[in-house]
């Protein structure tokens, strides 16, 4: 298989097994578990190359496995102290993990293959050059079967198990009082995504995991409030992604792993911005839109409570609004223009006045 | 509108003993005992209230009776048996404030959690799932809201979307931790419609109560607590001042203004 397939294919694969773990992730609160989990494994991966005297694959899994097993479990253990908080727990151990990680691989003893940039930025770029033979039979690269397994075990790890992960994240108190063992839920998400990680680490590097993990389940987030929409939206994002940053990397001739990590990040600021309810210039826009009317409301009560006095003529000159209310003349044109197309008030020599619609909406916002 | 009849109903044995039998309970908290060795029959077929002053340990209480806490010492029976062998028996509503209202989802698919507890690991709900939530949501006034987002929901409406899930585990026993916290009239007027339909259909109710005031109109079996059990028994007999007194310490300016209270509608 040639590099321009395996390597694009590489980076589908492994941001959707991300995607698919962020979404549960994000809404249990525990993102920065996967940033944790993809450093701590390093030491585990480096032992068990070294125990089987070579980069063996399932003695590298097993050991990360092992490895993130003692991190998630030494996270929970000094949270349970409560002399740390849960940022603090893991900014303790993952950096201990990933230091004794680098000490190993760089120690004599340890005569494996990993260098600095394939530990922190991976390696897709090669993946087609590593495949998997059997006998004298060539099966293609390695990354592409592994993955694919990978996603395979995440598809159904959320497939078969969403209402328990649902529940358990929802509502831990009825997820145990109904028998869902939160605690199990918790280490059976954690192991998937320390496998999941093991697979990551070797296309992209420990540092940008955590993006492939979070970022397209929170740009998904952005967009729907549907669960059952946000996991394929999640997926679709991860690989659109990747595909994003292989042409680009391909047409910059840089990093295809930054540049894959760099579109995670570019899909989820055009969803900041532009989500229909959540995003920013949506949510700008009904700011706007409610201050005006606001502005108007206030206005029409403030010459609904003054129409009857005897100050009546001074408090509803259009000069003593930006005095009295002490409002910005762009704010004070703005209440006004809004009142007027609303046909709260009419102007008279510089005065407002009330009309009868003008009325009727100071009291309705009055007696509220 | 009527829930159909569960197709195992429970056992006539069953309803002479008690609901709840907690025998020499204590709880602790890191090593600090929140609950000293209760002794507490709840009767079945009660309307129940757990009523104590903050930090008396109610919500722990119901807690360790669900298998939520672990006990220090002593054990809870559920209608004579361990919680585990009895979960699907017990409907349970948490503090609405225990859970991420955020969460991306409608209100139907909350109440369908409800069902969880009998489909088991793995099995999804289905229309027949479904179906039942929506008679539940029905049930509470919420059904025209089924497909509403639970953030858009007012803090009653999320209230009644707990109920409806409760009421979706089709319990014989239901364990609600403060479900008038918070709620507007409408909801409390339909919570206590739906005590009072559970009780009529032979249900037990033990509700975490926090108002003095309007507990005697709704509940009647009251239990005082703050840390031990400090009085149980038929409400209007264990209502009484100086039960009251004894549960809240020196709070005098409540407890006279409340013994006054209870003059009044001696």
């Amino acid at each position: 298989m040639s590099s321009e397939i395996a390597v694009p294919l590489t980076g589908v694969l492994v941001a959707s097994a991300c995607a698919l773990l962020g979404n549960f992730l994000i809404l249990r609160r525990m993102a920065m578990m996967a940033d944790a989990i993809s450093h701590a494994i390093l030491p585990g991966l480096v032992a068990g190359y070294v125990l089987a005297h070579g980069p063996n694959l399932l003695a590298g899994f097993l050991g990360a496995v092992l490895a993130a097993a003692i991190t998630v479990t030494a996270v929970q253990a000094l949270e349970r102290t409560r002399r740390v908080d849960g940022g603090a727990a893991i900014g303790i151990v993952f950096p201990a993990m990933f230091a004794l990680g680098t000490v190993l691989v760089t120690s004599q003893f340890a005569d494996v293959h990993l260098d600095a940039d394939a530990i922190l930025f991976g390696n897709i770029e090669f993946v087609a050059f590593d495949t998997l033979t059997i006998g004298e039979r060539d099966l293609g690269p390695r990354s592409i079967w592994v993955m694919s397994a990978l996603c395979l075990i995440n598809v159904l790890f959320v497939g078969l198990f969403t209402k328990e992960l649902k529940l358990t994240t929802f509502d831990a108190g009825l997820a145990a009082a109904l028998g869902f063992s939160p605690v199990l839920v918790h280490y059976a998400l954690m192991l998937v995504l320390s496998v999941t990680a093991v697979g990551a680490f070797s296309a992209v590097g420990a540092v940008l995991v955590v993006a492939l993990v979070i970022v397209p389940a929170a740009t998904a987030y952005l967009l729907t409030e549907r669960l059952a929409l946000m996991i394929p939206l999640s997926v679709a994002f991860g690989a659109a992604a990747a595909l994003i940053g292989y042409r680009a990397a391909i047409a910059w001739d840089t990093s295809i792993a930054g540049a894959m990590v760099s579109a995670t990040g570019a899909l989820f600021g055009l969803a900041l911005l532009g989500a229909p309810r959540q995003g920013l210039i949506a949510r700008a826009w009904r700011t706007r839109r409610q201050r005006a009317t606001i502005a108007s409301q206030m206005l029409a009560v403030h010459l609904f409570n003054h129409e009857s006095g005897p100050e009546r003529d001074e408090e509803s000159r259009v000069a003593h609004l930006r005095e009295g209310l002490r409002w910005s003349p762009q704010r004070t044109g703005l209440a006004i223009a809004g009142a007027t197309r609303r046909g709260w008030v009419d102007r008279d020599n510089g005065r407002l006045v009330l009309t009868a619609r003008g009325r009727q909406a100071a009291e309705q916002v009055v007696a509220r | 509108m009527v829930i159909t009849e569960r197709s195992h109903a429970a056992a006539p044995r069953d309803l002479a003993a008690p609901a709840i039998a907690i025998r020499d309970l204590t709880v602790a908290y890191r090593e600090t005992p929140v609950l000293w060795d209760i002794d507490l029959d709840i009767p079945a077929g009660t309307l129940t209230a757990i009523i104590g002053p903050n930090g008396a340990g109610k919500s722990t209480l119901i807690k360790a009776a669900l298998g939520l806490v672990p006990a220090a010492a002593g054990s809870v029976e559920i209608f004579v048996r361990p919680y585990d062998e009895q979960r699907l028996r017990v409907g349970y509503v948490p503090q609405r404030g225990s859970v991420d209202w955020d969460f991306p989802t409608n209100a139907l698919d909350v109440v369908l959690m409800g069902t969880y507890g009998r489909l088991g690991w793995i099995r999804r709900p289905g229309r027949a799932e479904r179906e039942v939530a929506m008679r539940c949501l029905d049930q509470v006034g919420m059904a025209d809201f089924a497909r509403r987002q639970i953030s858009q929901l007012s803090g009653g409406q999320q209230q009644r979307v707990f109920l409806a899930r409760a009421l979706a585990q089709d319990a014989d026993l239901y364990i609600m931790d403060e479900p008038f916290a918070g709620v507007d009239a409408t909801t409390e007027r339909a919570i206590v419609d739906l005590l009072r339909v559970l009780q009529a259909r032979g249900k037990t109710v033990v509700c975490v109560h926090h108002d003095l005031e309007s507990a005697p109109d709704y509940f009647d079996w009251l239990v005082l607590l703050n840390v031990r059990v400090m009085a149980a028994g038929p409400f209007a007999e264990t209502f009484t001042p100086e039960n009251l007194a004894r549960t809240y310490g020196g709070r005098i300016s409540l407890l006279s203004r409340l013994a006054e209270e209870l003059e009044g509608r001696a």
